[in-house]
């Protein structure tokens, strides 16, 4: 027989946890398997199906170069390239970011060098002051770059529209970007 | 704030993900390109047990011409509708209103219909699928149907979707041969803001140089955007010139509605919308002789 006090144990417990429950029952709250390419190396990580993809770089594959900023796709902090397109990081889920090509400002010099041009360029050219917007910045550019090599100064600002600066007023980091791009024809033309 | 956590469905074609979003109704959102949803999620102004992912779904990003009407296929990026050449020919409002929709990267995400379906009065891409007369092609769960854009908003953020419909494509027909349309912007943060007022225009001559078809929207100025069906019908039949459009233009600012918020006050969106009306008819009166 159950006594009465613990049919109030089971009723109380009930109650309480009821929510966890059927929360639980619907398959909420598991974490799923996720397998992202980045930079060209295959990562796997246990994540919270509404995890977005900068949260993931940044907590899960401890690649925090690419920042957080407003969360709500208007500074381009956390700009990356997905397939070879520039996205906000933050308002693509990491579970739609499996089976494609991710690359972050980790990734982007090439193997043996510290740098990539446009990142030397933004060095060089005093492109940076508290350096928060340059990943998202870089990205932009190359994006920019990968497609046009001779961009106008208009069209530099056009492809650099999503990333806001609140510190360098903009004009050294086009400058920065028309020097990458003088960069990237004269070592094509080397060769 | 971190977003609520939700089971994502991965659908492999449309009609599975009509049915899961029968099944899961209001529970259920979808996700296209996800730049309006992801922020709605953040906010927790929405909180879904189920996002459905239309994102691997095969071939429905389409830009093509088939019968006399170009078809934009659900997962159609706006990026894509910039670039694409039969869409600058034929519908050149359109590409010029996606050109200066939000930024490069939202751009490369959010898809020409994912915008219209989120109804903002000021979706900068709404104006010119209204003048270019687009149709809005409706899956559901029983039968298949198709809408005039201009009957598809029926408030801010609202359209007549139903629960557990998706829209699969646009249909606008090619325009004829002696057409010329154009759209007008004004917003704080030049390109990259939302709209504080957007006019878009549609003229059709025949041989003599008269008006066939006149269209005018707006967008920003009322709670959806609207058509401004008065100011069409008195340019039909007229030889176009700056009387006739002014008229057209005053009606324009009349029939619109505007509210203050931080992007215009109203006084300012109602001055805008007769200038802009004025420049949006003149640019396409221009481009029609050219043809």
């Amino acid at each position: 027989m159950i006594s009465v006090s613990e049919k109030f144990y089971f009723y109380y417990f009930y109650h309480v946890f009821k929510h966890y429950f059927s929360i639980q029952q619907i398959g909420i709250m598991s974490k799923v398997k996720v397998t992202l390419k980045v930079n060209g190396d295959l990562y796997e990580a246990a994540v919270n199906q509404s995890k977005t993809l900068v949260e993931v770089l940044r907590e899960d594959l401890q690649l925090v170069g690419t920042k957080i900023g407003c969360q709500t796709g208007d500074c381009g902090a956390c700009t990356i390239l997905l397939n070879g397109k520039s996205v906000c990081s933050c308002l693509t889920l990491a579970i739609e970011a499996q089976n494609k090509e991710i690359t972050t400002i980790e990734g982007i010099a090439k193997s043996g060098e510290e740098l990539h041009i446009i990142q030397e360029a933004f060095v060089n050219e005093g492109a940076i002051q508290c350096g928060y917007c340059t990943p998202g910045m870089v990205m932009s550019a190359k994006h920019l770059l990968d497609k046009n090599t001779t961009p106008t100064e208009l069209e530099i600002r056009q492809a650099l529209s999503g990333n806001l600066c609140r510190c360098t007023g903009y004009a050294r980091i086009v400058k920065a970007v028309q020097v990458a791009s003088e960069k990237i024809n004269q070592s094509v033309t080397e060769k | 704030m971190s977003i609520r956590n939700f089971t994502y469905l991965e659908p492999k074609t449309l009609k599975e993900a009509l049915s899961m979003h029968a099944e899961h109704g209001t529970k259920s959102n979808i996700l296209a390109g996800g730049t309006d949803l992801l922020i709605k999620l953040r906010h927790h102004s929405i909180q879904p047990d189920f996002i459905i992912g239309l994102n691997s779904i095969p071939k429905i990003d389409y830009i093509k011409l088939q019968d006399g009407e170009l078809a934009i296929g659900t997962m159609a990026k706006l990026s894509a509708i910039v670039e694409n050449t039969e869409i600058i020919n034929h519908f050149p409002a359109l590409a010029h209103a996606a050109s200066v929709t939000a930024t490069v990267q939202i751009r490369n995400m959010g898809t020409l219909i994912g915008n219209i379906c989120n109804a903002s009065p000021s979706a900068d891409n709404a104006t010119p699928l209204l003048v270019y007369d687009a149709k809005v092609v409706i899956l559901n769960n029983v039968e298949n149907r198709e809408i005039n854009l201009d009957k598809f908003f029926t408030g801010p953020g609202k359209t007549v979707l139903e629960q557990g419909e998706i829209v699969k494509e646009f249909l606008i027909p090619i325009p004829s041969k002696l057409t010329g349309s154009s759209y007008q912007k004004v917003s704080t943060r030049s390109k990259v803001d939302i709209a504080g007022v957007c006019v878009s225009a549609l003229i059709s001559l025949d041989k003599d140089g008269k008006i066939t078809k006149a269209r005018i929207a707006l967008g920003a100025v009322a709670p959806t955007p609207i058509r401004v069906y008065k100011a069409e019908e008195i340019l039909i039949g007229k030889i176009p010139g700056i009387e006739i459009f002014s008229e057209a233009a005053k009606i324009a600012k009349e029939e619109s509605s505007p509210i203050s918020d931080m992007r215009s006050s109203a006084d300012y969106r109602k001055a805008m919308v007769e200038v802009l009306t004025l420049r949006a008819l003149n640019e396409s009166l221009e481009s029609a002789k050219k043809k």
